[in-house]
């Protein structure tokens, strides 16, 4: 007869041990990722001349880089006038916010209601940022730390899918997309999003350096597969959570619903912006002030994770 | 005689073998192939088969309203021997490709290389000034304003008020214009993740190389980035290389959105805006067997010239 109660098969001073040994790791590795951060450059031979040089170089370009988004920031606070003042400000002199308040005007009168559109936006980025993000780390993990036969056809194939934009797969997309009949609702745009492959390749980098004795502890301690995923794997890839938060919310956020959604109580707030800047010259500064609302919230999605997106970079590689 | 028939049986069950444990190890793995799944089918469903399938609808004359017919080669033959349309975007798809694709590439690495030796926070800032365009949306449509063909536009206003010019120019209608423009506004677009894994890539760049090469005798700055930084952060140079040819190679909504669709005298045609004149659902042509053959064609552009730009990046610092 078997016994009921199963002695463990570890007792509870080694299970301590063990639980203890794991978290040295971790300290270890966070250490290591914290050097890496504080990590300064050993200086070789420069001189002043060079040094100007560089400064110049990156004030130049960096103005190249800035001067558009500027400008339409100034545009959205100047009056209609001032937008059309020859020769052209950078810097408005009298500052006003009609801009926003005539955007919030035109609004108003719509047959929908904003928010309408507000909240499809919201639909469409938070369900397909989050589909993506959970939908990813869970097949990156395998992919990273497993060994199965196809892994290494699959891990292949994302490679290859980086080498080709969407343009190339637009019709049979769209074919398939009505086949499964989500034409006209906000699936159609959802649903693809979860398989952009970038986030996984770089979900699957990052995965690489979590170190296997950790994972073992934990298997040996008893956890599942998805135990060990959603206790240790996830928390510990936060930062490349973040980036595709970051890749995939700047791409969602400015959809306009494309081919693929007709009625207009299901299209995005972009597709509905769009159309008040489609007014004409009148409508310049409300133009640049529906930019600048669109540009806000990536914008400063990215200015509060830049240090995580980074960390997540560099581990991007291809070899 | 007799040997050879024991060896045949011998291989049979070596391979009778080797299929069980195959299957024994995939039995194994059912939890592995349990978490890839989900991703896996969204994966095939949407960027697989639609590669396949353009593949095959680009033999066939397709409508989207009858069944696919079987023509053959016809689509290529006609896309390469009685298109002219089509010959003036390769031209120009080729031309984008050639001048922003490297110089995107290159600017990328030399502000990432400039800006990682900056104090932190000035390090943030410039990080944040050169991203901010590739997450910007469609703020490049602010360029509509710069390069508009009225004198209120920008650079048509700061050059007579220079003096350069006397009548505006039209800048976005003139086709010897078209690529120029093109060009600056997606080197403005373009820097993007290639930039950020760059920056990043210079920070895991193991510091104690550099002072070991100082020590055996490098003199320059040049010698240290061609023979240690470079090397050390080669993954990243081929993932920027992958990201920047992808995006210089399907150049379109700019072209649409600044030039016009189609663009005067076909000057900012590209191969995806192409496609997009034959297969795209607001199209009217509606040729979607055609527009495949496109698509199949710059499949195989965008493919080939990352494999070779790939084999070119791993002899960097050899």
């Amino acid at each position: 007869m078997r016994k009921k109660t199963a002695t463990p098969l570890v007792n509870e001073q080694e299970r301590s041990q063990m639980i203890q040994d794991l978290k040295v790791q971790e300290l270890e590795w966070y250490k290591q990722k914290r050097k890496f951060k504080k990590y300064r450059r050993v200086r070789l031979s420069r001189s002043w001349v060079g040094d100007i040089f560089v400064v110049l170089v990156l004030v130049l370009f960096g103005s190249f880089s800035a001067y558009p988004l500027v400008y339409t920031i100034s545009n959205s606070l100047k009056g209609l006038d001032e937008i059309f003042v020859f020769p052209p400000r950078l810097f408005p002199r009298n500052v006003t916010f009609r801009n926003f308040v005539d955007l919030f005007n035109l609004i108003g009168n719509t047959q929908i209601p904003i928010s309408r559109y507000f909240i499809n936006t919201l639909t469409i980025t938070l369900f397909g940022t989050a589909g993506h993000v959970l939908l990813s780390s869970l097949c990156a993990y395998p992919l990273s730390k497993h060994r199965f036969p196809g892994r290494h056809l699959i891990n292949q194939l994302v490679v290859y899918s980086l080498m080709f934009s969407a343009a190339v797969t637009a019709i049979p997309s769209y074919m398939i997309i009505s086949w499964l009949g989500l034409i006209d609702t906000q699936l159609a745009i959802i649903i693809p999003a979860f398989g952009f492959t970038l986030g996984l390749f770089l979900m699957r980098q990052f995965m690489n350096v979590i170190p296997n004795e950790l994972l073992e502890a934990a298997k040996i301690d008893g956890a599942s597969e998805y135990q060990i995923f959603f206790r240790i794997v996830m928390p510990l890839v936060k930062p490349a959570w973040l980036t595709l938060i970051i890749l995939l919310f700047q791409q969602l956020w400015g959809t306009d619903g494309g081919s693929y959604i007709f009625t207009e109580n299901l299209k995005p707030l972009s597709y509905a912006l769009s159309q008040i800047v489609a007014g004409g010259v009148a409508r310049t500064g409300t133009a640049a002030a529906v930019t600048v609302i669109m540009l806000i919230v990536p914008i400063s999605v990215f200015i509060f994770n830049q240090t995580k997106m980074l960390e997540t970079m560099a581990h991007s590689g291809l070899k | 005689m007799n040997k050879t028939i024991i060896t045949h049986e011998q291989k049979r069950i070596n391979r009778q073998k080797k299929r069980q444990e195959f299957w024994k190890q995939v039995k194994k793995s059912r939890v592995s192939y349990s978490m890839v799944a989900p991703f896996l089918i969204i994966f095939f469903t949407f960027t697989v088969l639609p590669v396949l399938m353009s593949f095959f609808l680009s033999f066939t004359s397709f409508d989207m309203l009858q069944a696919p017919k079987f023509i053959g080669l016809d689509n290529y033959i006609n896309l390469f021997l009685n298109d002219e349309v089509f010959l003036i975007a390769i031209k120009n798809t080729f031309i984008l490709a050639v001048v922003t694709g490297p110089v995107s590439y290159i600017l990328a690495f030399v502000f990432a290389w400039l800006i990682h030796e900056l104090p932190r926070k000035i390090r943030w800032l410039m990080t944040l000034v050169f991203y901010a365009p590739s997450i910007s949306g469609s703020a490049y449509l602010l360029w509509q304003l710069i390069f508009s063909s009225d004198m209120y536009g920008v650079l048509n206003a700061t050059l007579i008020h220079l003096g350069v010019i006397n009548a505006p120019i039209l800048w976005l209608e003139t086709p010897r214009y078209a690529l120029p423009i093109l060009i600056i506004v997606q080197l403005w677009l373009s820097l993007g993740v290639t930039f950020l894994a760059f920056i990043a890539g210079l920070q895991t760049v193991d510091r104690t190389l550099y002072e070991a090469a100082a020590i055996d005798g490098l003199r320059n700055r040049w010698q240290e980035l061609w023979f240690i930084t470079l090397p050390q952060m080669k993954s990243q140079l081929m993932f920027g290389a992958v990201m920047q040819i992808t995006s210089a190679l399907g150049i379109a909504a700019v072209s649409i959105n600044l030039l016009g669709f189609p663009s005067v005298e076909y000057s900012g045609h590209t191969i995806v805006t192409h496609l997009m004149d034959f297969g795209s659902t607001n199209s009217t042509r509606l040729e979607m067997g055609y527009a495949s053959a496109i698509a199949t064609v710059l499949f195989f552009i965008m493919l080939g010239s990352n494999l070779i730009v790939q084999k070119i990046i791993r002899r960097v610092g050899s």
